[in-house]
């Protein structure tokens, strides 16, 4: 049953990622006609790292997303909401524009330590069993101080174009990144989601409480620096590349619960399916705006997903006062 | 012959001082004792949860050594509390008991789950998800059951069929189960044998009926028996 769902999301995926190469395939037809070597350039050189990034990055949002959600037991934590994407940001500016790793692998570097130290503040202030109010506000002023940071480092930065070049970065943007680049995203980012999905079994117990998962002989402690460090990874790649973008990692491990009956922990690699569908999508819709514009993909995801959110704390609340 | 269980030195800084026991089974083994005497922590320190110091060797084997799913078939510890994470169905609950492939053991029927196997975890009652949480611990048919407040939550019939039930695997599986229990009368009528716990450490470790009838009960609970039930002392 859940072999077949995986199945059609990964057809959807498939589906989506070869309409995202070849849209609008009207012009890239005419193209091809007129001048294959320039269509077959646009193709390889613009579109397939754009698709990969989208597949890449939402996947590993989806399932660092799951992971950190069935770690805190709580279905509203997420590399955004836990302030993960803003540490990441603040990284990659640290080190771009004070430290001058203009490169694709200082950038890196600078966002997953970002990341990792986000997460690592949040563990600290949240605490391991954190309830949802406190893990919420712990991330919310660890992603306000990381924005604020962001922006004092922009107001710093030597070159006066800071703020303009950053604008489109921050804002999340798969738009003209090299296949190169497409590669350090990719690659932390497939590294990243296969080893979590490894977490599963033990992610799935924790359902049962830390005492129980403990008494099958999971060792917490490794399985929480092992869940953060790998979030931090594949997250802070991604964003290092393409900026920070939110909402994704919320909406697709939710709905993967919906395919592994609620079980956390079994809900990465499927949340990485559907985080990967999500972002392509969104990409697609991008796309849809009028020629000449561009709108950032960072911005269609939160369109999306912020209604999505809200419907979730209108429910949360409802099944609380019922 | 090897016991079952058998610990050594077993400690948790700050409630549990350094503590032997041993178990032969088959027995049915009560921890009584106020609260914060230790009940929990002798049961943490028995299922290696929270680093605990000394050692443990359950049927001659060290539970560290093993992975996940040996370990689910040596031991099942239920703990006090009976929340759920997630929003899960209570067939899936009890799966997460099992290692990989293992049907649930059929003693796990005497629980009455079926009826509600498919409900989601959150709508039962506390009662019915006790039950849920006891057929999880119980699936696996380990050696050695570590409970804590088995009866907690459930009404009075519920309570005499759960001792009875872990009465009647002691005596056909010749397993061993150490269960904290707050009810006295309960533990007295079903147990082989009363550990009272009092600070940290045992304080006194025998038959029912003499623990409960020795000064050992003043002492400890600060209660006694009366003509009414117990009574302050």
């Amino acid at each position: 049953m859940s072999a077949r769902l995986w199945m059609a999301l990964a057809a959807l995926l498939a589906l989506l990622f070869a309409s995202s190469m070849l849209t609008p395939w009207r012009q890239l037809g005419a193209l091809w006609a007129a001048d294959p070597g320039l269509a077959r350039a646009v193709l390889i050189e613009l579109r397939l790292p754009r698709a990969l990034l989208a597949l890449g990055y939402g996947a590993v949002l989806g399932a660092s997303g799951a992971a950190i959600q069935a770690l805190f037991a709580n279905p509203l934590a997420s590399p955004d909401l836990t302030g993960t994407t803003a540490g990441a940001a603040l990284g990659a500016v640290v080190a771009a524009y004070l430290l001058g790793f203009s490169g694709s692998a200082g950038l890196a570097a600078g966002a997953v330590l970002g990341a990792l130290g986000a997460l690592l503040l949040l563990l600290g202030l949240a605490g391991r069993r954190a309830e949802a109010a406190t893990l919420l506000l712990a991330g919310l002023a660890i992603a306000a101080l990381a924005g604020a940071l962001t922006t004092v480092a922009l107001a710093l930065a030597p070159s006066p174009f800071a703020f303009y070049d950053a604008y489109e970065w921050l804002m999340g943007s798969l738009v003209d990144r090299s296949l190169a680049q497409a590669a350090f995203a990719g690659v932390p980012a497939l590294v990243a989601i296969l080893l979590l999905g490894r977490f599963g079994p033990a992610l799935d117990s924790l359902a049962l409480g830390e005492e129980a998962a403990a008494s099958f002989g999971y060792r917490l402690s490794r399985l929480r620096i092992a869940i953060v460090c790998l979030s931090a990874l594949g997250v802070g790649a991604c964003v290092a590349m393409c900026g920070a973008i939110g909402f994704v990692g919320l909406v697709a491990p939710i709905f993967a619960r919906r395919l592994t009956r609620g079980h956390p922990g079994r809900a990465i690699v499927p949340a990485a399916l559907i985080g990967g569908t999500l972002l392509t999508a969104a990409d697609l819709v991008t796309r849809a705006a009028p020629v000449g514009r561009s709108l950032p993909i960072g911005v269609v995801t939160a369109l999306l997903g912020a209604p999505f959110f809200l419907a979730l704390v209108v429910r949360m609340r409802w099944s609380l006062t019922r | 012959m090897t016991p079952l269980l058998h610990a050594e030195g077993v400690a948790l800084p700050g409630r549990l001082r350094p503590t032997d026991f041993v178990v032969e089974a088959p027995a049915l083994v009560c921890l009584v004792g106020p609260n914060g005497s230790g009940k929990t922590s002798l049961l943490h320190a028995l299922a290696r949860i929270g680093a605990p110091a000394g050692s443990v060797r359950i049927g001659g084997e060290d539970p560290e050594a093993l992975g996940p799913d040996a370990r689910k078939r040596l031991l099942a510890y239920l703990p006090a509390s009976r929340d759920i994470a997630w929003p899960l169905a209570a067939r899936d609950v009890i799966a997460l008991g099992l290692p990989a492939g293992m049907a649930p053991d059929e003693g796990v029927a005497a629980l009455e789950v079926e009826a509600f196997a498919d409900r989601r975890v959150d709508r039962l009652s506390t009662g019915e998800r006790s039950r849920v949480l006891l057929a999880r611990a119980l699936a696996p048919a380990p050696r050695l059951l570590l409970l804590d407040e088995p009866a907690a939550n459930l009404d009075p019939a519920w309570q005499l069929r759960l001792m009875a039930l872990l009465r009647r695997l002691v005596e056909t599986r010749g397993i061993g189960v150490v269960a904290a229990m707050h009810d006295l009368d309960l533990a007295a009528r079903f147990a082989d044998r009363l550990l009272m716990m009092e600070g940290g450490r045992i304080a006194a470790d025998g038959p029912p009926a003499a623990l409960l009838d020795g000064p050992q009960l003043r002492e400890v609970f600060g209660i006694r028996r009366g003509a009414a039930g117990w009574e302050l002392a």
